[in-house]
């Protein structure tokens, strides 16, 4: 539940999410659910040549199981903030 | 979430579907579900080899959401593909894909003498 909340707290930062199959897509990050499952708006794809069929596609659901890494501005997040509420998880659990 | 891309009539806007095996298939998305199970009328897969292109029709479609990796509006105002890319028939772009895979599979044979672990 941590992440989930956490990326509910991202909602409308611009981020880039790169899947397991190397593609990199940079958009607006529109909605999450329990799954990790992400909504862009606004996307465009970070290797444009190498994946052709994605040119005119602007929103887009990713499937949270194909993610590998979601790239965030650095001050998009409050570290100090999501260092706490990560220790309060793990002494609840 | 995704109950905004069922409203995609008003343009006929078409859905991309990429799946884990590489595939891309488009379509009217008439269905889905929490998994991404997803459910494409007039589906088609687009096969891209080099420059050319080629859509293959395959009909009304049910996908498992487990093999899907993104579910994609295409927006009708902007262009599709690359403009330089070169439309060609079923026949021509299977034997393309033919090639490529014989070029992958020696690529790989030369590779296997370097011992990656």
């Amino acid at each position: 539940m941590l992440f989930f909340s956490y990326f509910k707290d991202l909602v409308g930062q611009e981020v880039t999410v790169e899947l397991k199959n190397d593609l990199a897509i940079r958009g607006t990050l529109h909605s999450v659910d329990q799954y990790l499952n992400i909504k862009l708006e606004n996307t465009r794809v970070v290797d444009q040549d190498k994946f052709p069929h994605m040119l005119s596609v602007r929103n887009c659901f990713i499937r949270g199981s194909v993610v590998r890494y979601v790239q965030l501005p650095p001050d998009g997040v409050d570290v100090d903030l999501l260092h706490d509420a990560a220790r309060r998880e793990a002494r609840g659990a | 979430m995704l109950a905004s891309a069922l409203d995609d009539d008003d343009d006929v806007g078409k859905t991309l579907v990429l799946l884990r095996d590489g595939r891309k298939l488009m379509g009217t998305l008439r269905s889905f579900d929490q998994f991404a199970n997803a459910v494409l009328e007039g589906a088609c897969e687009r096969v891209i080899v080099g420059e050319q292109y080629c859509d293959i029709p395959l009909g009304l479609y049910v996908i498992r959401g487990e093999n899907v990796v993104l579910i994609g509006d295409l927006d009708t105002e902007r262009e599709e593909l690359p403009p330089h890319m070169i439309r060609v028939s079923e026949t021509e772009i299977k034997r393309a894909q033919k090639v490529e895979r014989e070029l992958r599979g020696t690529m790989r044979k030369r590779m296997e003498f370097l011992d990656f672990d």
